[in-house]
């Protein structure tokens, strides 16, 4: 069966305030979506309640993976089913070395790949340098003292390693400069298109991780719903046009 | 890369879990109660020099005249409940094939005869109030090593035993030390001799395995000039529901320009009381590494000290307390810089869990004359949830204008978000909390020594991993 990530119907508030209010969206297995939109539309929430975070409430609506309605999963379910989030600003764990944390997930995941500790480098290792990551990143503490571009490459690392069938990037074009968003974005690149390919939804502001990246599809969220969908030079309209007259179309 | 993640895999687990019962022989188990006749009885069976038993006698008068002491945990003790004598068996093995069947099963099942081979210079057992197993590698016993039970180092060496014994932690220092020199039994007794250098830890393991039980070992560490040593105790008893007392004293001599590292991995079960008095003194560029892992027992007081009295002696403590439910850990430490050109370091990681109570309490006391001491105080507290409880009370008294001691606390809460960020990685959410925890104990954990570092990483994951299951 082809993989299907499908939200329909979904409403959610955090403390009260509702601020997803009826979002529909289906992904299919190596689909890449954009989705874009203003400051506060709601795309971040829509990111951190895909993956099951707590602290909003989903007040209506469900949340399907081939079919199996996972609205009610624990975050760790979600993970091992196949789903994954890039955090927009990816915590710090003090004490907890990066290497010792992907290993750690690794073994969840892959719980009968018996990788020796030596083997287990080596493949850290060639990914990382995949990704024209600073292997000595490794051993530090998870995101203790990053730079904001080593903070993204360690979230697609992750991603890299543990192979989602669909991954949920928020943001990760926030807070770098050019030349860190050029290798952030072939890093993503590379992650996303090696087989089996990835579906995606990859949440932005700006047009300009789009140029490296080519989405099927772009969707546009405004006050908590999808106002608009369209193919990729919808978002080359917004770069041109910002997001005013979507909103005066609506 | 961290060598203790690779360790994790060739390290075979050991078992810390000690609940269960040792079927042993028991020729002497004495009735609970305290008195002058069960004091006498004491030394008698043990046959010991007449200066001895009248220790005892003398120490027992003090305990009888000092009060419960009232400022730290709640003591509901009644000491007519408590065996103050318990014999397993009339044997003194130096390999683990002459034990008796039973008892040698027990320290197989918490792996000592294994490690021994492994990791250890040497190892003794004491199981409830007697060493029943002592032994050390040829090499330093020919190098003038000792490493025995403390109360055969009494019959022994009785001069050097006579010199150390309640020299640094004087029979009155409290109720409790008091009451370890009125029925002390058991212990190390380590020497090493001038410009001797123990490589491999020594370890002694002790055991109490009936109920209602009191455990008293004296321990004795003399490290002379020049020399080093590395002394590692695990603790562990079965679960019963009346209270039993362990209360140990502790005395290190380190000599001018020698080295003792004292670790201690305590997992007693929840009815136990776990008094102790530990003191080292430190001589002229001595240094003197304390290191705690504390998890278990109903109450814990427990705070190691060091006096440091010669010149540019120095003294690392470093605490690791896990309190959950029905634990009230009291843990801390305490530095006296009594000469110039000393220096401390004071390391506490407080966790509370499960309704635990947690409390750093410690002393570092610079006084006039210390000039240039140095000292570094950092306590940090987990606390993982609302009915948990830390408290810090840090005592700093600085009279030396020249010292500097600089004091770091911290007490926090496991974030939701840092919950949210692991579990997004497939970890449960246990599993998250308990990755959490060691990152905090990183700081502590990275200084044991890695067998133990590991050992006690795998006990607090046993602690966490069973959080949301009985919580």
């Amino acid at each position: 069966m082809s993989d299907v990530l499908e939200i329909v119907d979904l409403h959610a508030e955090i403390e009260g305030k509702e601020i997803l209010k009826g979002i529909n969206l289906r992904l299919e297995k190596g689909e890449l979506h954009a989705l874009m939109g203003p400051n506060g539309s709601g795309k971040s929430t829509l990111a951190h309640v895909i993956m099951g975070d707590k602290r909003y409430k989903i007040t209506k609506g469900a949340i399907f993976f081939n079919g199996l309605d996972i609205t009610n999963l624990n975050t760790d379910e979600r993970s091992k089913l196949g789903l994954f989030l890039t955090f927009q600003n990816p915590i710090e764990l003090s004490g907890v070395k990066l290497f010792t944390f992907l290993r750690t997930a690794y073994s969840v995941h892959f719980p009968n790949d018996n990788k020796t500790f030596q083997e287990f480098i080596t493949f850290v290792q060639s990914k990382a340098k995949l990704l024209n990551m600073d292997t000595s990143l490794l051993s530090r503490n998870v995101n203790e003292g990053f730079s904001g571009g080593e903070k993204k490459k360690s979230e697609i690392l992750q991603m890299a390693l543990l192979k989602p069938k669909f991954a949920i990037v928020d943001e990760i074009d926030s807070g770098l400069d050019v030349d860190a968003l050029e290798a952030v974005a072939k890093s993503l690149k590379e992650t996303i298109y090696t087989e089996p390919k990835m579906g995606s939804l990859l949440i932005t502001h700006y047009m300009r991780i789009l140029k490296y990246l080519s989405p099927d599809k772009v969707h546009v969220l405004m006050n908590g719903k999808i106002v608009m969908s369209g193919d990729y030079g919808l978002a080359l309209k917004i770069e041109e046009k910002g997001y005013e007259w979507i909103k005066e179309k609506n | 890369m961290d060598k203790r993640e690779e360790l994790k895999d060739i390290i075979p687990e050991k078992n810390y879990n000690g609940n269960f019962v040792t079927r042993a022989r028991y020729p002497h188990v004495f009735e609970e109660g305290l008195s002058k006749s069960v004091v006498e009885e004491i030394s008698e069976i043990k046959k010991e020099p007449e200066w001895m038993k009248r220790f005892r006698l003398r120490a027992l008068e003090i305990f009888n005249s000092k009060p419960i002491p009232k400022w730290g945990p709640p003591l509901d003790l009644d000491f007519n409940k408590i065996r103050y004598y318990v014999l397993p068996d009339e044997v003194k093995a130096r390999r683990w094939e002459d034990l008796p069947q039973e008892i040698r099963e027990t320290y197989e099942r918490l792996g000592l005869p294994e490690m021994e081979k492994k990791y250890l210079s040497g190892s003794v057992a004491v199981l409830d109030s007697e060493g029943v197993y002592a032994n050390i590698k040829k090499q330093l016993q020919e190098k003038g090593v000792i490493y025995l039970d403390t109360d055969s180092a009494l019959q022994k060496y009785p001069d050097l035993f006579k010199e150390y014994f309640m020299n640094i932690v004087p029979v009155g220092d409290n109720k409790f030390s008091a009451l370890n020199g009125a029925v002390w039994s058991g212990g190390s007794f380590i020497y090493v001799p001038e410009n001797v250098h123990v490589d491999l830890p020594l370890m002694t393991y002790f055991r109490m395995n009936l109920q209602s039980e009191g455990q008293f070992e004296h321990t004795i560490i003399i490290a002379e000039k020049n020399s080093s040593v590395s002394y590692i105790e695990g603790c562990t008893a079965p679960i019963y529901n009346t209270s039993s007392l362990h209360s140990a004293v502790v005395e290190v001599y380190v000599k001018e320009n020698a080295k003792v590292r004292f670790t201690t991995v305590q997992n007693w079960s929840h009815d136990i009381y776990n008094l102790n008095t530990e003191r080292a003194r430190v001589e002229k560029n001595g240094k003197m590494e304390w290191v705690g892992g504390s998890l278990g027992s109903k109450v814990t007081m427990l705070y190691p000290s060091s006096y440091l009295v010669g010149e540019g002696a120095s003294a690392s403590h470093l605490t690791i307390a896990l309190a959950s439910e029905n634990t009230w850990k009291d843990n801390g430490a305490k530095v006296l810089h009594l000469a110039p050109n000393t220096s401390s370091k004071v390391i506490s990681k407080s966790i509370s869990m499960k309704g635990g109570v947690s409390v750093y309490r410690g002393l570092i006391r610079i006084p006039k004359g210390a000039y240039n001491a140095k000292s570094h105080v950092q306590c940090d507290a987990l606390i993982l949830d609302e009915n948990s409880k830390n408290f810090t009370y840090p005592h700093n008294e600085v009279y030396e204008e020249t010292s500097t001691l600089t004091h770091e606390a911290s007490a926090g809460k496991i974030g939701e978000e840092q919950l949210f960020y692991i579990m997004s990685r497939g970890l449960t959410e246990d599993q998250a909390r308990s990755m959490i925890v060691l990152g905090f104990l990183d700081d502590v954990l990275k200084e044991i020594p890695l067998e133990f570092s590991l050992e006690l990483n795998r006990l607090i994951k046993l602690q966490l991993e069973r959080y949301g299951g009985t919580g």
